[in-house]
């Protein structure tokens, strides 16, 4: 609690039991206990006493109003101030005290400023809570100068400096390990809980926490470029990009106080008038609906949620980049996802060894033989293709090298394959083209040959398949399939269930990217397609699409950022390290996993849900005390509940938006 | 020129908002959206007049709410 809110809080204290103290004096004197006066002095020393009291207690209020008309140039600034919530309490209580409500008029502004209280520290503590979720800011960084150790600033260290990562540490700054290995705690960047192992040469992410081991990097960026200051500008700023409840609010806060506090005006003079009867009794109710002119429930409470949203979002590895795509992504119909990066994994994968034998049943090389020749033959290779059959060797053999002298006379044919000369043996691997372009006939493929097939990875029926001849004679081939992520099945699954249409878009052959889209259970395919085709089909559904429905856009940030622009959120895939993908998209989920999509879903509907509830809410009470006091059925009592206490609920409720599970 | 700055001690989420409109309304000022939540400003005006303009939105400010402080961050 600050000093400003100490203070308050004991002037509150003290201010209700000399209220209370005030009402047992009253009480005493007017059943002559204790305290004997004669009777007709007795209302006078009543209004002495209440007034102190009120003085008292809404002495601070009544300073700021003063002060504030002191302050005003013109007439118009002044008549804008009439409008301010501390006047109109001010207003609502003297016209009490006029009407002779001594301790309604004290009652009222203290419950007013208990409520103005609670919503202050709720609201501080809601700030409070926010920051901490998403407080990844290092405080320092050990750098190494002079052979010495010292503990500076991340923001006065250098690139190329070395710098030292205790376990239990934030890493301050990006760089590159140059000593030691260990295990990372990358939840606060991405929400992952599984802890990363790293090793010399890894490059590490700042605001990530070291677990294990003493670890020395070499920074990459200075801390104003690292990622860590990168993330927390973007979430800070993010409450900038104001979502359309937000603005709906803020407008409606403008018509809705000039609005109420008219009605009341009119409420004391028409209805005496023309209904005749009490003018004190109307004029109470008149008050009574100043008191409830204040929208700060739905003012506070609206951002407050979105804000929460965001920072429970972040939590989760989810950068939400405003609150308008926050609230905008609960209108999702299509989800349109990019195949490669998003939906598999981007990388090759080994999946199925076939190798043929003889006619007689009996085998020339085995299946992990041929892999063996086809991992040598492209050992030099830097094709995404090669060093998916290299790391198939490791896996398969057990090895984690390849003997280098045992290849010679490599020839590489960019797009076809490789000849080599492995232990003796001449080794053709590559596509078709290449083994038919060097006199091998693959024609004997079914030719009755043994069959021998090793599945390395499940379920693979298509792929790129790699063909390998020994010796002149066809002997097998390797199939390479890009892996579904283990989520993606799930994902479409998940988002299939919210009633929105899937659709997959990728510039790979149709064959193998049908039987994945299959797999995975997407509606829609588009196949073989350059990059402004997928421009022109996102428009497509753009078009076809509802006025208050959204598209989606998922691609993992490289090559996609005009599909990103075009869509009306476009999410980026894996964003830890790219700053493309961070520039480019609207939502950024740093992890690799599309599983991101629906959780980043549930949080915008769960906040959507809170933001209406809050509305519906504060709305549906203050309009109804607004009808009960018009009727005279409610007193200021409820209409102070319907503003304070109505604001502390909504935060309250607003507050659950950053918890997500 | 565009400046971000931190309003201290800013705990009317109202006052907030009468603020942004009062500050839109200052001649040179381009652009200005104040959250509530990080209790920050974003000020966009014309470098010309840029300190004049700081003073005139300082006014502004502790008019709506005078207990707030305006620091560049």
């Amino acid at each position: 609690m600050t000093k400003k809110m100490k203070k308050k809080r004991n002037h509150m204290l003290v201010g209700g039991t000399i209220y209370i103290c005030a009402i047992v004096f009253k009480w005493c004197m007017e059943n002559n206990f204790i305290i004997k006066l004669p009777q007709e002095i007795v209302p006078r020393i009543m209004l002495a006493l209440f007034l102190a009291v009120y003085i008292f207690i809404a002495g601070d209020i009544i300073k700021k109003v003063i002060k504030n008309f002191v302050n005003e140039d013109s007439i118009i600034e002044m008549l804008q101030k009439a409008l301010d919530e501390n006047f109109l309490m001010v207003i609502a209580t003297v016209g009490a005290f006029l009407i002779k409500d001594y301790s309604e008029a004290i009652a009222v502004i203290l419950f007013y400023q208990v409520g103005e209280f609670f919503q202050s520290y709720a609201v501080d503590q809601s700030r409070k809570s926010i920051a901490e979720a998403m407080d990844i800011r290092p405080e320092f960084a050990n750098v190494i100068r002079n052979e010495l150790t010292v503990k500076v600033m991340p923001e006065e260290v250098n690139i190329g400096e070395l710098i030292v990562i205790k376990p239990g540490e934030r890493v301050p700054l990006d760089g590159i390990i140059s000593r030691g290995s260990t295990t990372l705690d990358t939840k606060a960047l991405t929400g992952e809980s599984m802890p990363r192992e790293v090793i010399e040469g890894d490059e590490i992410a700042s605001g990530c926490i070291n677990l294990s081991g003493v670890i020395e990097t070499k920074v990459t960026k200075v801390y104003g470029e690292s990622t860590v200051t990168k993330i927390l500008k973007l979430v800070e700023d993010a409450s900038s990009n104001k979502a359309k409840a937000e603005n709906f609010i803020t407008k409606f806060a403008r018509i809705y106080t000039p609005a109420v506090v008219g009605a009341a005006m009119l409420l004391a003079v028409i209805p005496p008038i023309i209904l005749g009867g009490g003018f004190r009794e109307w004029l109470y109710r008149a008050l009574t609906f100043l008191v409830i002119s204040c929208p700060c429930a739905l003012v506070i409470s609206i951002p407050l949620s979105f804000f929460g949203g965001i920072g429970g979002a972040s939590r989760k590895g989810i950068l939400i980049k405003g609150s308008n795509y926050l609230e905008e992504l609960a209108g999702v119909s299509v989800v349109v996802m990019d195949k490669t990066g998003t939906l598999t994994k981007g990388a090759f994968t080994v999946t199925k060894l076939v190798a043929y034998g003889d006619n007689s049943g009996k085998m020339l090389f085995e299946p992990a033989e041929l892999l063996k020749y086809a991992a040598y033959a492209e050992n030099y290779s830097s094709h995404p293709i090669a060093s998916s059959l290299r790391e198939a060797y490791y896996k398969v053999s057990l090895k984690n090298s390849i003997e280098e002298t045992s290849i010679s006379n490599v020839k590489e044919a960019a797009g076809f394959g490789v000849c080599a000369s492995v232990e003796g043996k001449t080794i053709l691997v590559g596509n078709k083209k290449w083994l038919q372009e060097n006199d091998i006939n693959l024609a004997d493929e079914k030719d009755g040959r043994t069959v021998k097939t090793h599945i390395t990875v499940a379920d693979y029926t298509v792929g790129t398949e790699v063909h390998i001849a020994i010796d002149n004679l066809y002997v097998g081939y390797i199939l390479i399939s890009d892996e579904i992520k283990s989520d993606a099945i799930w994902t479409v699954g998940q988002l299939k269930k919210m009633g929105i249409i899937t659709v997959m878009l990728t510039g790979d052959k149709d064959e193998i990217s049908q039987e994945i889209a299959k797999r995975i259970g997407i509606n829609e395919v588009y196949t073989e397609l350059l990059p402004e085709d997928k421009v022109q089909i996102i428009e497509r559904y753009i078009n076809k699409k509802k006025v208050n429905e959204r598209l989606i856009f998922v691609g993992d940030g490289i090559n996609d950022a005009p599909v990103l622009a075009g869509a009306d959120i476009g999410i980026a895939m894996g964003g830890l390290g790219s700053d493309a993908a961070i520039e480019a998209a609207d939502i950024v989920i740093m992890t690799d996993e599309p599983s991101k999509i629906v959780t980043a879903l549930n949080i915008s509907r769960k906040t959507h849900a809170i933001v209406k509830q809050n509305i519906i809410f504060a709305l549906g009470i203050k309009a109804t005390i607004l009808i009960l006091a018009a009727f005279g059925m409610a007193n200021m009592w409820s209409a102070v509940f319907a503003d304070v206490g109505v604001a502390f609920i909504a935060i309250l409720n607003a507050m659950r938006a950053l918890r997500v599970e | 020129m565009k400046k971000t700055f931190i309003l201290e001690e800013l705990d009317c989420a109202n006052c907030a908002a009468k603020m942004q409109e009062k500050i839109k309304k200052v001649k040179g000022v381009n652009d200005c959206s104040i959250t509530f939540m990080t209790r920050k400003m974003f000020l966009d005006a014309e470098d010309v007049q840029f300190e004049n303009i700081i003073v005139e939105v300082k006014k502004l400010i502790k008019k709506v709410e005078p207990d707030v402080e305006m620091i560049p961050v």
